[in-house]
């Protein structure tokens, strides 16, 4: 018997996030890669293999929705794309039932978006138009330190002395980081620093009401970065499961919420698909 | 590959006859700068334009030129050069623009009507700064350059009530002027021209504010996007026969699409305020963004600056000081919250899009706190979004369109 999926696809600036999810909301499979230069190409194997953890064949797509910089980029998408912002506030409506906010650390830029109780949005923000704060600051920083980026969480760890950085800007932190590098300061220290600036910069671009949630990919591979947030800000902070997939599975949700359920129940009854 | 709908814009019947309009007007500065037939004055947008008109000089406008630099994204690679000669990048882009075009000899004129080579050489310099200090820096500078006088009013700032008390002041200050003005033209003032063109402004106000509040209607007839140029001759021939002329024949033809239930915007299902200035360079691509999401920007603070109930013929120079007085700019905080709040009423508005523009503060009502209170009261969500009227540079595409688009979705949800 083929069973149904709905497939979210979520192209960012940095990593392309796809998520197959069936019609009763489970996610059975999905996948990350660099975006690259060629979205459309990415895009495609990321669905083949997120298919492929999901146990599933194309021709049992019922519906998928695109989201995320490249999201006009995907050639097999028939339906209307969805903001990253209207993505992720699915997903936390989906898996939150109180009021959220939703801290999202993306490749290039931030977003905090808050939900009332009954999962409406009732603002978003975007960071605005430079980098601090965002997951090209980490990569910038890595590549002025030589250090892989994989390795930052475990060394910020093990910092005794916090290094703070003060600047807005990337460029006048990455001066920041080469002084205290010229003072001898240990390098977990100033890891720790780039992760306690990042932090403060996207902390610092809103209120934060209800439960606060934190998504993206910086989050995924860093999660001393959430406990760290929750220290700054006084109060628990959720790290969930997959957070970098989490406006991926918004999408597949929008998927399923355009698909008619009857026809996909008819569909589950009769063995049946359409692509 | 996903849809990316498009949408064309509806032409206004009417653009031909101001195109007509406008070319004149240009073609006729030229003309008295060239020929030497008539006196030409620079003016702020919101300078003492009527006593200029009754004492017949021919009149240029620095920031209309300033937003043509802008309209056709000549700007962005004049800023440049006056930020070469010490004026920052962060100033007015109005201003640097129209330096930096100076300085390269260049002008959009030149290219749209032919025969045009330069911007009219003026005779005086004529500002206000009930807008801001920049346009004092700007005249100041040609002042220096051409060697011709700079003069002008200093307003008061953030008013909250427009006294008598402040209506003195600048009454006394466009008075001051006249003798100057008289000596730079060669005539007395003739209080009977003045009346005269006083109450044509008068005229030209009302009848913009009807074109404006066609927009009441659903689907509205006319777009924000459409008003930034139809404004044109409210701005540069206020106090002329041919403005009023001009709004008859538009609000004709705009209510005209109100009893055929035609909209701008095809299938408007939301409705939103823009407060702040108009992206010069990028008026094509927010007007299409907004008709995609099928939403109409239909109303805004920036448009409706060229309404001034106060001018009376009867009383000519303290009703201009009280009409430049009153203008949204130069008011207070309190004043302009009231202000907003009454035109999301009147055009039942769904959602207020903030444009922070990155070198006017003075048009930019989203720093101190404005959207929060505003949308606490109203309940009317909105959307602060970064950018500028003339520097390019200043503007992510991507993420004013994310923006956007995130909000019409939110606004759609929030139903
Ligand atoms: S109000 Fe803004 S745009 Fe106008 S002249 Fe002043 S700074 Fe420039």
């Amino acid at each position: 018997m083929k069973t149904p999926v709905f497939v979210g696809i979520d192209i960012g600036s940095s990593r392309t996030k796809v998520a197959v999810i069936d019609a009763d909301r489970r996610l059975l499979g999905h996948s990350v890669r660099k975006s690259g230069t060629n979205f459309s190409a990415t895009a495609s194997t990321c669905l083949g293999e997120s298919l492929e953890t999901a146990g599933a064949r194309r021709e049992e797509i019922v519906h998928a929705v695109s989201t995320g910089y490249g999201r006009t980029n995907v050639d097999f998408v028939a339906a209307k794309s969805k903001t990253e912002i209207g993505c992720l506030s699915r997903w936390g409506r989906d898996r939150f039932s109180e009021a959220i906010t939703i801290i999202d650390i993306g490749g290039q830029d931030n977003k905090v978006i808050k939900l009332d109780g009954e999962g409406r949005r009732a603002s978003f923000k975007m960071n605005r138009k430079c980098a601090a704060g965002t997951g090209a600051f980490l990569e910038e920083m890595s590549l002025r330190l030589d250090i892989p980026l994989e390795a930052m969480d475990a060394l910020a760890r093990e910092s005794t002395e916090m290094v703070k950085l003060g600047s807005y800007c990337t460029v006048f932190s990455a001066t920041e980081v080469l002084e205290n590098i010229r003072h001898g300061k240990k390098v977990p220290d100033i890891v720790k620093g780039l992760f306690y600036s990042v932090i403060k910069r996207v902390l610092e671009m809103d209120s934060h009401d209800g439960q606060v949630v934190m998504t993206g990919g910086v989050v995924a591979h860093n999660p001393y970065i959430v406990e760290m947030a929750g220290e700054m800000a006084g109060r628990p902070v959720v790290l969930p499961e997959y957070p970098q997939l989490a406006g991926a599975i918004g999408a597949a949700l929008y998927a399923l919420d355009e698909t008619d359920p009857i026809g996909v129940r008819n569909q589950i009854s009769a063995g049946e698909t359409h692509g | 590959m996903a849809e990316e709908k498009k949408t064309t814009r509806k032409k206004i019947q009417a653009a031909d006859t101001m195109n007509k309009i406008m070319s004149d007007y240009f073609y006729e500065l030229n003309d008295a700068a060239t020929t030497g037939k008539r006196k030409v004055a620079w003016c702020t947008s919101v300078g003492p334009a009527e006593l200029l008109q009754a004492l017949g000089f021919a009149v240029h406008f620095p920031e209309n030129h300033a937003a043509m630099l802008g309209a056709t994204r000549m700007s962005t690679d004049l800023i440049p050069a006056a930020n070469a000669i010490g004026y920052s990048p962060d100033i007015c882009s109005y201003l640097t623009a129209d330096i930096g075009a100076y300085l390269k000899g260049i002008t959009p004129l030149a290219k749209a009507y032919p025969g045009i080579q330069s911007v009219p050489k003026p005779d005086v310099l004529v500002y206000n700064t009930n807008q801001c200090r920049d346009v004092q820096d700007w005249m100041a500078w040609y002042s220096k350059k051409l060697g011709v006088p700079a003069i002008g009013v200093t307003s008061p700032k953030n008013v909250n009530e427009v006294t008598d008390a402040h209506i003195d002041d600048v009454t006394r200050q466009i008075e001051a002027l006249v003798p100057t003005l008289e000596g730079i033209a060669g005539v007395k003032l003739d209080m009977a021209r003045l009346r005269e063109t006083v109450n044509l402004s008068r005229e030209c106000t009302e009848l913009w504010k009807q074109v404006l509040e066609t927009a009441k209607a659903s689907p509205a007839p006319l777009t924000f996007f459409d008003g930034t140029i139809h404004m044109g001759p409210a701005v540069v021939l206020r106090g002329t026969q041919r403005a009023v002329d001009y709004y008859k024949v538009l609000l004709a033809e705009l209510e005209q699409r109100i009893r055929d239930g035609v909209g701008a915007v095809d299938g408007e299902t939301s409705r939103i305020y823009w407060e702040g200035m108009p992206v010069w360079g990028r008026l094509r691509q927010h007007s299409e963004l907004f008709a995609n999401l099928k939403s109409t920007v239909l109303a805004s603070t920036y448009c409706s600056s060229w309404i001034f109930p106060s001018f009376d013929g009867n009383d000519p120079i303290r009703s201009m000081a009280k009409a430049y007085l009153e203008l949204f700019i130069v008011r207070s905080d309190r004043y302009k919250e009231e202000y907003i709040k009454e035109m999301i009423g009147k055009f039942r508005i769904d959602g207020i899009i903030y444009h922070d523009a990155k070198t006017c503060p003075y048009n930019s009502n989203s720093r101190y706190g404005l959207p929060g209170r505003v949308e606490a009261d109203t309940g009317v969500p909105s959307l602060v979004i970064s950018g500028d009227l003339n520097d390019l540079r200043c503007i992510s595409d991507e993420q004013t369109k994310t923006n956007v688009e995130a909000f019409i979705e939110q606004i759609a949800e929030g139903r």
